[in-house]
């Protein structure tokens, strides 16, 4: 594959066999072994995954918690250092512009991460609509991400790390010195299973992923690619920009209400968001569960009663429940679990089934040594 | 082609088929280039028996985590019979795609259509002539 970027692991993914493909310009590993094993593994062990393709803008100043309170749908003035957030940057009609996580290491000292199809969008975005004494800067070149996750994360982290990270709460970070280099580590995660993410200079990426690969493998660590990482997340409902969101939806639409702090307001979009909560939601995204034969996917039209009233906005193979599962747009009445409804799958409708989400909810934190 | 099994007592399609005769009838599935280029197959649809299908036709899906991909007829004849296995565990395919994974057993009406299909070793260098 000519003309792709790539992250220092590249040679890493090779000499470990990974089939790579093209991601959002990066040359990225899909699979190692099998997709299913890579998410067996996740859910019940643990799996490593190179997601610096990702990007980080850093924010620093006496302007940068403005421009985060101004342009996330959560405010950050309310964190504390060592705290993380899941929120959405909006455009004025409300559509989101990108999902994000926002870490606050300082007073004036916050970074956002942000999808690897977006760097460059959500940058100039957030340069363009900066409070004043704002400094932005785009820090994905040098940063190196992993995302370290499943059950025994924790267990296989905790000798690594100084000082620990098994007290670490769900959405807190801390920085840490890990194989002799220094990492920013936080309990996050886009799987649904506990774990870590991972954040180094991109000079250490290398030593830290094989160190801990070597020191995750009793414990039964594998590598995985982008291929289980996106049948996690779907079995966890965590929406994939340009699927669940774009610039055309809200996060209301999405079922994201609990990161939108509408009360608040004062943010980029919330007054748009408003007035779609006043009037009524057009259309809302469901979980369906496939109960005829047959896997769901992308751009399927959902029926009701022989009429096409949605489509499947991201489909496949649940491998923990077997069979498949959907995330798709539907109308509000026809969106409480339970209805019944249909994915038409090569113009035959398979029945399908709105249930609560996430589809799967992961078994807590295994208890260590 | 040490990294792709490829019978001596098969015979290919270009659209990585296998085709083994049993007397009147002609067995088909997908050969061990083809199951592993699709990865973990989770789906599997087959035409029904007493279906009619044409060499070269698509008779059936097969659907990996990320792709759907059509299935070629490497002959043209009647389906007598489909592997029930397939529809209870599509991962048998890629476990044994000679044996266990066959998909299709059909009556054929020209025998000769054989012949057009490709011997292992013009099969192997088909393989390679799609490698990189």
């Amino acid at each position: 594959m000519t003309g792709l970027r790539r992250t220092p692991l590249y040679e890493s993914h090779r000499r470990l066999d990974a089939r790579m493909v093209e991601f959002s310009g990066f040359e990225m590993p899909v699979q190692y072994t099998s997709i299913l094993e890579e998410h067996r593994a996740v859910r019940e062990a643990a799996g490593l995954f190179d997601v610096s393709h990702m990007g980080q803008i850093a924010l620093t100043g006496p302007g940068a918690v403005a421009t985060g309170d101004r342009l996330l749908t959560r405010a950050v003035r309310p964190m504390r250092p060592g705290r993380v957030r899941y929120a959405l940057l909006c455009n004025e009609s409300g559509g989101v512009v990108d999902d994000v996580t926002v870490y606050r290491l300082a007073e004036e000292v916050l970074f956002l991460c942000v999808n690897a199809a977006n760097v460059e969008k959500d940058y100039r975005w957030v340069v363009r609509h900066a409070a004043p004494d704002t400094e932005v800067r785009n820090t994905s070149e040098e940063t190196g991400l992993l995302a370290l996750q499943g059950p025994a994360s924790a267990e296989i982290l905790r000798p690594l790390c100084d000082p620990p990270i098994d007290e670490l709460s769900r959405y807190a970070f801390d920085r840490v010195a890990l194989a002799g280099c220094t990492a920013l580590v936080s309990r996050t995660g886009y799987t649904g299973s506990d774990g870590f993410e991972i954040y180094v200079g991109v000079g250490d990426l290398v030593r830290v992923f094989d160190t801990l690969l070597a020191a995750g493998k009793p414990s039964g660590l594998v590598p995985a690619g982008l291929g289980a990482r996106d049948t996690l997340r779907l079995e966890a409902a965590l929406p994939l920009y340009g699927h669940e969101l774009d610039d055309a939806t809200t996060p209301l639409e999405a079922g994201l209400d609990r990161f939108v702090e509408l009360e608040r307001g004062g943010f980029l979009g919330a007054d748009a968001i408003a007035r779609q909560r006043a009037a009524g939601l057009p259309r809302r995204l469901v979980g369906l569960v496939l109960e005829d034969r047959g896997v769901a996917r992308a751009g399927y039209p959902v029926a009701h009663a022989g009429r096409v009233v949605g489509s499947v906005t991201s489909g496949g193979p649940s491998p923990t429940l077997g069979g498949s599962i959907a995330l798709a747009w539907a109308p509000p009445e026809l969106s409480a679990p339970g209805t019944q409804l249909e994915v038409v799958i090569r113009g035959r409708g398979a029945r399908a089934r709105v249930v609560e989400t996430p589809f799967v909810r992961a078994a807590p934190a295994r208890a260590g040594r | 082609m040490a990294e792709y099994d490829i019978p001596e007592d098969l015979v290919y399609s270009r659209d990585d088929e296998w085709a083994r005769a049993e007397g009147a009838r002609v067995v088909v599935g997908v050969t061990d280039y083809a199951q592993k280029q699709l990865g973990d197959i989770v789906y599997v649809e087959l035409p029904a028996v007493g279906t009619t299908i044409h060499q070269g036709d698509v008779f059936g899906v097969i659907e990996s985590v990320k792709a759907v991909s059509d299935l070629y007829a490497p002959v043209s004849g009647e389906v007598v019979e489909i592997n029930p296995e397939l529809a209870r565990r599509p991962e048998t395919v890629n476990e044994d795609c000679y044996g266990d994974g066959w998909m299709i057993a059909l009556v054929v009406e020209d025998p000769a259509e054989v012949d057009d299909l490709l011997d292992a070793a013009a099969y192997a260098k088909h393989i390679e002539e799609r490698s990189e």
